[in-house]
Order: C-alpha cells, then sequence, then structure tokens
C-alpha cells in the first residue's frame, strides 16, 4: 500500500448525501476477478453525462473528493474504494460515512477525513476555484485562505495510512494469542464447531 | 458482580482474542459465508502472499450473486453454461478456492444452493452467540438468529481468510423497541421499513441495533431474519435479537446444528446472552407497532418510507435542506409526482425474492394473496425466486409453486435475482418493480430500474391489481 501524508491539488465539489456505493461503483463492474482498472466505472451514471465534473478538465485526476453525510452508505463492496483509488482520489472529505466504507477506505490507502458541514460548506466553495492542503500528520485541511480545519482520525488508522502497512501481517504478529483463544474455545464451546 | 450487559456485549466479550490499548480489539469470528463475487481477489491475495485459510472447517461458500435463475440442468442432467462470461468466471473461481483451500463448498446445482443468508441458518451453519461475516453487507440477517453478523469488505474477507479474526472497534449499541401487536396486513418486512422510516438510512450509523420488545419476539424466526436484515439500511453495520423458544426449535436438528449433549450445553449458553436488566444501551428508540400499516418506499433511499395510504411527500415537506435536494433528485429518477397517491402508482414488475423475504414463510404469505387470482394484464414480469434449493422444494411440497404459475408469474431457481443486477433478472430501465428486496438505490435492479420496496404480500396485491396496492383490500 502507498502510505499517505500530504495530499495536495483540486478537490472535486461533489456535495451530494447518502451516496451510496451503487452510485460510486454499479454492480455490474462487480464482476471482475481483479481490482485493477476499476475507476472506468467509478461513478459511471453521472460520468454519462459529457459535462460532468469528475471528466472536466479542471477536476480530472483530482486527488481529493468533497462529499456529503453517509458517503459510501449501502453495499459492502470494496470495490467503490478500488474504484476511487482507481479515479486517482486519496482524500474523500464529508460530514459522516457508512461504516464499512471507511474501513475499506483506510484498507486500500485512502484516508476518510470528517469535518463538520460547515467546514464542508466552506471547502466546496474553495474547491471551486482553488486547490486543497490535507496533511495527515497534523490532522489538518487547510487552503491558501488561511482556512484551517482539524479532524480527528483512530490512531490506528492513522499510522496505518502513513506506513502504508497491510494489516494482515500485523494480526500474524498476534498468531500465538488467537491459538490459545482457538483451543479455550474447543474446551469451554466444544460444541462451536459445525457438526457435520 | 459483573456490570449488566447487552446481548451485544456479551457476544463482543466472549470473542476478544487480543484488546489492544487504543480500544480496538482482534475478535474471533466463528463462521465466515463465501461467495463468488466478493472472494476471488480475497483468495488471489492468499495465493500472491504464500498465506493459507486458516479454519477452513469455519467456512462455507455457496454462490448465489449471479448464478442464473433459470434452469440449470439440461434434460439429461447436464450443467448448462453459463452465457455471460465474467459471471462464468467468479463461479469458476470459487468453485477452484474453495475445494482448493478445503472450505465445504455447495455447489450451483446442489439441492442446498441458495443465497448465502438463507442457507447459513438453514444448514445450522450460523448459530446464536456466534460472530458471522461475509462479503456482503446484508450478513445482517444473521443477526435474527442471535448473532453478531456483518458484512466485510474483500480486504478483510482475505483476512479472515489467514486469521480467522478481525480487528475491530466497539460498536455503540441501540434499542429498538417494538411493542404492541401489528395489525392484520402487516408484516416483519412492514416493521422493518417503518424502523428505517423512523430512524432514517444513518440512524443506526457506528451503532449495533438490538430489535426488543413485544412485535419482535411474536415474530417466527423467518421474520426475525427479515428485520435484522435490514439492519444495514438503518446504517447499523449489524442486528440483533435475542434468541429464546422459537430460535431454538428452528435451529434444533439441522446438519451443522450441534447434537445430543452438546445441545443441551449450546442452548444453556445461548439463554445466557439475552441482555441483562439494568444493561443501558446509547440510544433507544420506542415504535408502536399498532401505528405500523403495510409500508412501501417512493424514493431511492430506503429511509424513503410511507404507509400504503400515503401519497408521495413534496420534497419541501423535509425540513434538512439536503434531504429536500435528495427527495427531488429522487422523485425525477423515480418519475413521481407529489402528492401522488401511493395506491395509484402503476408497477410493471414484480420481484419476490432476496435474502430480506424468499424464506416459506414470505413465499407462504404471497401464496395466500394471489390463490385464485391472476397477475394483471399491465404487470411484464412477475418472478418468484426462492432463497434456496430446499425452500424450493418446501413450497413445492406444499403447491405454492403451482398457485404461483397458475397466476402467471414465473417460478425460479434459487439466487440473488433481481435483488441486484448482476446475473440476468433485471428491471428495465424506466419502469417500476415492487420488490421484496432491501435496496431501491439508483440503478439497484438494472440501470434506470425503478424500486419500490414492499412485503411479500403487497408485492402479491400489487401483481394482482397492476398498482401499489393495500393488501389489506385483498383479505377480506
Ligand atoms: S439477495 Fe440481495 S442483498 Fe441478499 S445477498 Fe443477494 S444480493 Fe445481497
Amino acid at each position: 500500500m502507498t502510505p499517505l501524508d500530504k495530499v495536495e491539488g483540486r478537490a472535486i465539489p461533489f456535495g451530494l448525501k447518502n451516496v451510496d456505493t451503487d452510485v460510486i461503483i454499479p454492480a455490474h463492474w462487480l464482476k471482475t476477478t481483479t481490482r485493477e482498472g476499476m475507476g472506468r466505472g467509478a461513478f459511471e451514471a453521472i460520468r454519462a453525462d459529457p459535462d460532468n465534473l469528475f471528466d472536466s478538465a479542471e477536476y480530472k485526476g483530482a486527488p481529493i473528493l468533497i462529499a456529503g453525510d453517509n458517503f459510501g452508505c449501502g453495499s459492502s463492496r470494496e470495490h467503490a474504494a478500488w474504484a476511487l483509488g482507481d479515479l486517482g482520489i486519496r482524500v474523500v472529505i464529508a460530514p459522516s460515512y457508512s461504516d464499512i466504507f471507511s474501513g475499506n477506505a483506510v484498507k486500500n490507502g485512502i484516508l476518510p477525513v470528517v469535518l463538520p458541514q460547515a467546514a464542508i460548506d466552506r471547502l466546496m466553495e474553495v474547491a471551486a476555484t482553488d486547490p486543497v492542503f490535507v496533511d495527515l500528520e497534523h490532522q489538518t485541511v487547510t487552503t491558501q485562505f488561511q482556512d484551517r480545519f482539524t479532524f480527528e482520525i483512530d490512531p490506528f488508522r492513522k499510522m496505518c495510512l502513513l506506513e502504508g502497512l497491510d494489516e494482515i501481517s500485523l494480526t500474524e504478529k498476534s498468531d500465538a494469542a488467537i491459538g490459545a483463544y482457538e483451543r479455550q474455545l474447543d474446551a469451554d464451546r466444544p460444541w462451536m464447531r459445525p457438526a457435520a | 458482580m459483573t456490570r449488566p450487559r447487552t446481548l451485544y456485549e456479551k457476544i463482543w466479550d466472549a470473542h476478544v482474542v487480543e484488546q489492544r490499548p487504543d480500544g480496538t480489539a482482534l475478535i474471533f469470528i466463528d463462521r465466515h459465508l463465501v461467495h463468488e463475487v466478493t472472494s476471488p481477489q480475497a483468495f488471489a491475495g492468499l495465493r500472491a502472499s504464500g498465506r493459507t485459510v486458516r479454519r477452513p472447517d469455519l467456512t462455507l461458500a455457496v454462490p448465489d450473486h449471479n448464478v442464473p435463475t433459470t434452469a440449470r440442468l439440461d434434460a439429461a442432467g447436464n450443467r448448462l453454461p453459463i452465457a455471460d462470461a465474467e459471471s462464468a468466471a467468479q463461479l469458476a473461481a470459487l468453485e477452484k478456492n474453495a475445494p482448493e483451500y478445503g472450505i465445504r463448498y455447495i455447489d450451483a446445482v446442489a439441492p442446498e444452493q441458495g443465497i448465502v443468508h438463507v442457507v447459513g441458518p438453514e444448514q445450522g451453519f450460523s448459530l446464536p452467540g456466534t460472530t458471522i461475516v461475509c462479503g456482503d453487507s446484508h450478513t445482517a440477517c444473521h443477526g435474527g438468529i442471535g448473532a453478531l453478523a456483518f458484512g466485510i469488505g474483500t480486504s478483510e474477507v482475505e483476512h479472515v481468510l489467514a486469521t480467522q479474526t478481525l480487528l475491530l472497534q466497539p460498536a455503540k449499541t441501540m434499542e429498538v423497541r417494538v411493542e404492541g401487536e401489528v395489525g392484520p396486513g402487516v408484516s416483519a418486512k412492514d416493521i422493518i421499513l417503518h424502523i428505517t422510516g423512523v430512524i432514517g438510512a444513518a440512524g443506526g450509523t457506528g451503532h449495533v441495533i438490538e430489535y426488543t420488545g413485544s412485535a419482535i419476539r411474536a415474530l417466527s424466526v423467518e421474520g426475525r431474519l427479515t428485520v435484522s436484515n435490514m439492519a444495514i439500511e438503518g446504517g447499523a453495520r449489524a442486528g440483533l435479537i435475542a434468541p429464546d423458544e422459537v430460535t431454538f426449535d428452528y435451529i434444533k436438528g439441522r446438519p451443522y446444528a450441534p447434537k445430543g449433549a452438546d445441545w443441551d450445553a449450546a442452548v444453556a449458553y445461548w439463554k445466557s446472552l439475552a441482555t441483562d436488566p439494568g444493561a443501558t444501551y446509547d440510544k433507544i428508540v420506542l415504535i408502536d407497532a399498532a401505528a405500523i400499516a403495510p409500508s412501501v418506499t417512493w424514493g431511492t433511499s430506503p429511509e424513503d418510507v410511507v404507509p400504503i395510504t400515503g401519497v408521495v411527500p413534496a420534497p419541501g415537506s423535509f425540513a434538512d435542506p439536503s434531504k429536500q435536494t435528495a427527495a427531488a433528485k429522487s422523485l425525477a429518477y423515480m418519475g413521481l409526482e407529489p402528492g401522488t397517491r401511493m395506491q395509484d402508482v402503476p408497477i410493471e414488475n414484480i420481484f419476490i425474492g432476496s435474502c430480506t423475504n424468499s424464506r416459506i414463510e414470505d413465499l407462504r404469505a404471497a401464496a395466500a394473496v394471489i390463490k385464485g387470482r391472476h397477475k394483471a394484464d399491465n404487470v411484464k414480469w412477475a418472478i418468484v425466486v426462492p432463497g434456496s434449493g430446499l425452500v424450493k422444494a418446501q413450497a413445492e411440497a406444499e403447491g405454492l409453486d403451482r398457485i404461483f404459475t397458475d397466476a402467471g408469474l414465473e417460478w425460479r431457481e434459487p439466487g440473488c435475482s433481481a435483488c441486484l443486477a448482476m446475473n440476468p433478472d433485471k428491471v428495465p430501465a424506466g419502469e417500476r418493480c415492487a420488490s421484496t428486496s432491501n435496496r431501491n438505490f439508483v440503478g439497484r435492479q438494472g440501470p434506470g430500474s425503478r424500486t419500490h420496496l414492499v412485503s411479500p404480500a403487497m408485492a402479491a396485491a400489487a401483481a394482482v391489481t397492476g398498482k401499489l396496492t393495500d393488501v389489506r383490500e385483498l383479505m377480506a
């Protein structure tokens, strides 16, 4: 995973609320057995309009996406995060996310920044003409107009993003603890193993 | 004395492998359900890193999302090829990966095949008090039998395959208490649609919802699975309903369920899981069961719920400006005018199926309405898709298939079907579908499709009249 620290550039002033994963990547794109190339299907319905934001000269390849409440709601498909990543997005800024989406985002090296609606409104304004700066180390989103918003992030997620860490390797360090749990479970609740 | 705990807290505590100082915990996963869509990349990841599946014995794989629901065998009993190359590739990948890693596999033509969330409880693989994950957000469904079950993404599928654990943040708890008795014609689906309308699509975000109250206790296991299935539509990652005698009766004797002395030990343990008196939830929502009508969605978010006796709301009727914008967009997409009576909305397609409503009780409810009647002429496409091969066989033994086919509905093979547009079952652009599934998102049932979520009885009523209909009028 590519480590993520400072991201600066144009931010797509998308702003919609309750954007579900079917909008981010329609179901027919799920029929793949690999992860690459999914960006072509990102926001497909919206991008069917030739004048859409995502493909405009100004925002094509922009690394930041600004969205409304409950971004990434709907299905658990991780394809949504792959599609955003493949589109070139490294940071999403929204007032809230679905739990599954924000987890998937972090696992794929995308930072989900949570900011209050007032901050989102201001950033939407700036994004119309100017770049936005995101600094994960210092947990800030800034603009060249002296806006400075700080955000919270779970320290573990922050470390994973900063170092580009793969979670399975981390968990494998707990192998002994998992083995001990399994033995205890077999002793305490042997019926938990499927009978047949 | 220990602090009183909720059902969620008890299940959580029993699965902590390692507590981390930052509040997260490594949680043991008792059951991992795998299907063809979200697993190929996970297996590819395992292979690339040279890892194996830690507990194949706790893993069950079954294809469901993109298997066609038309006949799968030819007259000679040979498997018919799947026309869509990408679907065929995903199925082939699962068919190869499961045996290679020693995972139990129910193939596409096995009698037990079906939607993963129907198969799990039906096989006794899903048990109360267990942690269950699957790469599908409606894994919440298994909460209906008192399992802590939630959907995960493909990276997490790979993580569970490799380690049988997940690193999780404990959720907040929310109680949705539904007290009283529902009226005639009101099903578990109406209860959960109503709840979703009340709490909103993000109302449960960050929470695990425990459904309690007399109206929930009165539901069969099938009904409870329907309710918990849509916990995710209210933003919660998981739903829970405390296991009780109804649950135990349902599970007893199923293939993977505990047997003999193990059974008694299991039941004793399951009984200990109920929320303690005095335990507190972070949020409580009270619902009056008597106030719930047969319900229907008008928009493209599952929170867009009105009673069937209601009208399409005006965007301006919402206080929140962003909801006003969303509602206006929804109405444009749905081709609906504010003030239109829901009962005047014509319907061209009917879908009875999905992990929300494809169990035997659902099919019985739909058949009871449609029996002796015929679908309306303007209904072009009406399919009934049982949740599993076993549900299908049971329904056929009860003659339900004939009731449907006599009424002009198609009787299909089990699978996810028109719940999501991944297989040949799709709703054409611009057309409406009265659907018993769980999502009315833009394009969910096919590009441009317009979904109205309803109960099985309400879908059957719409089939008969060709428009959204108050099923109570057909029940006299
Ligand atoms: S029926 Fe629909 S919601 Fe259920 S598992 Fe299949 S696609 Fe997912």
